[in-house]
């Protein structure tokens, strides 16, 4: 049992991971039906912009727990936030919006040449910059005390601290994305999009700028997807991006592509049968080594059986 | 050309809203409108008629930025009017649809909401911080939603999908987000298709309470009677021209427009054509298909 729970809080966590940045695939294709392929990219931007924060405050290593809690978190947080949503809004202008009217498959061609972009110029460019380590290789990510390998034991049950900090911040991201979908004009501007773009610009919608809206938010998302995951695995590098934008994706798909709320579900389930997966079912095909094998068959299974995803394409249905 | 019609109301005839000039839309080889010139004065209500297929809903296209005519053009209050259906809403006309158009998966309420986005001021860094102004903005426009909903008397459904509404009130509600939008001129597009004499006769009671709140209504419809109820002057279009434009009573009267609804001789058997039709009596679509 205790095992159980243990894998419960592992997957929470995993999932948790997942589902922000699962949102910010759901919320494009949800606006302009692209599947932005580089948004896994842009999770890892935030995670080198979180890095490079870090760097530019003098690398400290040495402040007290709560002030690196409440001070250099927040700040290293904002730091990515702001170099994912500079790149995804950069990309969005560039690389996707000359693209509009063309058809869907140039966009999401378009969409992979970006996300291949950003990996090499991270991997090449990253070191260049004076001081700052070589990209090549995976860095190890910026120690915050309080949160970095400090864990609660709750009997059996051993709870990181990343873990507590990365179900938080999804918690906290949804209450934020439920206020602003449904109780601001931009919110409410990017449903009625999602629903008909054309009446949405008839009814004095600035459809470009609730696009760049949608981009944004998700790489906002993003941006703290990724500060979680360098402190839950201690390190960054320039691939982190493409199986976790992999699986975030599975996820989006696994809930509703399109559905916020979705997304949010298919990350969590998605998380916690990867765990429960490698422990409870038995054998070499138990072996953590599979667990990426069970997220697919769980993916496959969905979409045989529930093609809409388990909460159903509520934002992008336009029947 | 312009007249003050029934009910003591008054019409601004002495300036002008709406004016297109020369208008035309072709697409490759076909004109759906072709030189068409029409005036719309504050307060006024314009009824747009004929034929399926005459161009009148392209016509409203080309007025709402959807389209942008082939040459001609249009001026609101005076300015050109820019071919962006963002800022024609701003400028201060909104419209409806022939097939509706709604938000499906949002409620009444929303809706209306949705049609105030260019009315209100309060940004995403508002919203963020969750500063007073966007709350207090927030209320205030959940208010006059709610207001707008009586005014076309959806009051009891505004928490409703907009899909789960009956016919009727989804045309009224298509109405009140356009009212939302705060227009100057409002465009309907065939506002009583589908609906049964009495819905009817509330939509008509409707377009006066908007005509009284000092809107001026453009509307396209092919029911006669609603038609000539309303309308202080109507232009008819018939292939992209206008073939007469002027008061209800010149219009109606007009043999060509009888003609162009019936069908001419040559279309029709000649023998099965009613000496005197009477416009009035038609209601629904007319049997010319142009």
């Amino acid at each position: 049992m205790e095992l159980f729970f243990q894998q419960l809080i592992n997957g929470l966590s995993l999932g948790s991971l997942y589902a922000l940045i699962a949102v910010g695939y759901t919320v494009v294709y949800g606006i302009v039906q692209l599947i932005n392929f580089a948004h896994g990219e842009i999770f890892m931007i935030g995670a080198f912009g979180a890095y490079a924060t870090w760097m530019v405050l003098g690398q400290p290593t040495d402040w007290s727990a709560p002030l690196s809690i409440l001070v250099l978190l927040p700040v290293m947080i904002i730091g990515g936030i702001i170099a994912s949503v500079t790149v995804a809004l950069l990309t969005e202008r560039l690389a996707y919006r000359p693209l509009r009217n063309a058809p869907r498959l140039a966009p999401l061609i378009s969409a992979i040449g970006v996300s291949v972009f950003l990996q090499e110029f991270v991997r090449l460019f990253y070191g260049r910059i004076p001081g700052f380590p070589d990209a090549k290789s995976a860095i190890p990510f910026p120690v915050v005390h309080g949160i970095s390998g400090e864990i609660i034991q709750l009997g059996g049950v051993t709870i990181q601290m990343s873990a507590v900090f990365t179900v938080g911040a999804l918690v906290v991201c949804t209450v934020f994305l439920w206020f602003f979908v449904n109780r601001t004009k931009t919110g409410r501007a990017m449903v009625a999009t999602s629903q008909d773009p054309d009446t949405a610009r008839l009814m004095g919608i600035n459809v470009d700028r609730v696009i760049m809206a949608a981009f944004a938010v998700g790489a906002g998302l993003a941006a703290i997807a990724g500060v979680a995951h360098g402190l839950s695995y201690g390190n960054i590098g320039f691939r982190m991006g493409f199986l976790a934008g992999l699986k975030a994706f599975t996820a989006a798909v696994l809930g509703g592509i399109g559905n916020i709320n979705g997304a949010v579900v298919g990350g969590l389930v998605l998380g916690v049968t990867e765990a429960m997966a490698t422990t409870f079912i038995p054998g070499q095909f138990g072996s953590s080594a599979w667990k990426d094998v069970w997220a697919f068959v769980l993916l496959i299974l969905v979409l045989v059986f529930r093609p809409q995803g388990l909460l159903g394409a509520k934002v992008v249905d336009r029947a | 050309m312009s007249q003050v019609a029934s009910a003591g109301h008054h019409v601004d005839t002495g300036t002008v809203l709406l004016e297109a000039s020369h208008v035309t839309m072709r697409f490759g080889g076909l004109t759906a409108v072709n030189d068409v010139s029409l005036v719309v004065h504050p307060g006024e209500i314009f009824g747009l008629i004929g034929p399926n297929g005459a161009g009148k809903t392209t016509f409203f296209n080309c007025l709402t930025g959807l389209y942008k005519p082939t040459s001609g053009e249009v001026r609101f209050a005076g300015e050109l009017l820019p071919p962006q259906p963002r800022l024609v809403v701003r400028a201060g006309m909104a419209r409806t649809f022939q097939n509706i158009r709604l938000f499906h998966n949002m409620t009444a309420l929303e809706n209306v909401m949705v049609g105030m986005y260019t009315r209100t001021k309060t940004n995403a860094i508002d919203a963020v911080f969750r500063l007073p102004r966007h709350r207090r903005e927030e209320v205030e426009s959940t208010e006059r939603a709610r207001e707008l909903l009586a005014f076309v008397g959806l009051t009891a459904s505004a928490d409703m999908l907009s899909r789960n509404l009956p016919y009727g009130d989804q045309r009224r509600l298509e109405i009140a987000r356009a009212l939302a939008t705060e227009p100057k001129l409002l465009l309907l597009d065939e506002p009583t298709a589908g609906m049964n004499p009495q819905e009817t006769r509330q939509a008509e009671d409707l377009i006066f309470r908007i005509r009284d709140l000092g809107l001026a209504v453009l509307v396209i419809e092919h029911d006669m009677r609603f038609i000539f109820n309303l309308c202080d002057r109507v232009c008819c279009l018939v292939r992209g021209e206008v073939l007469v434009q002027g008061s209800g009573d010149v219009v109606q009267n007009d043999p060509r427009v009888i003609e162009a609804y019936i069908g001419s001789p040559a279309e029709e058997l000649p023998s099965t054509k009613p000496a005197t039709p009477e416009p009035g009596t038609e209601d629904g679509e007319g049997p010319a298909d142009a």
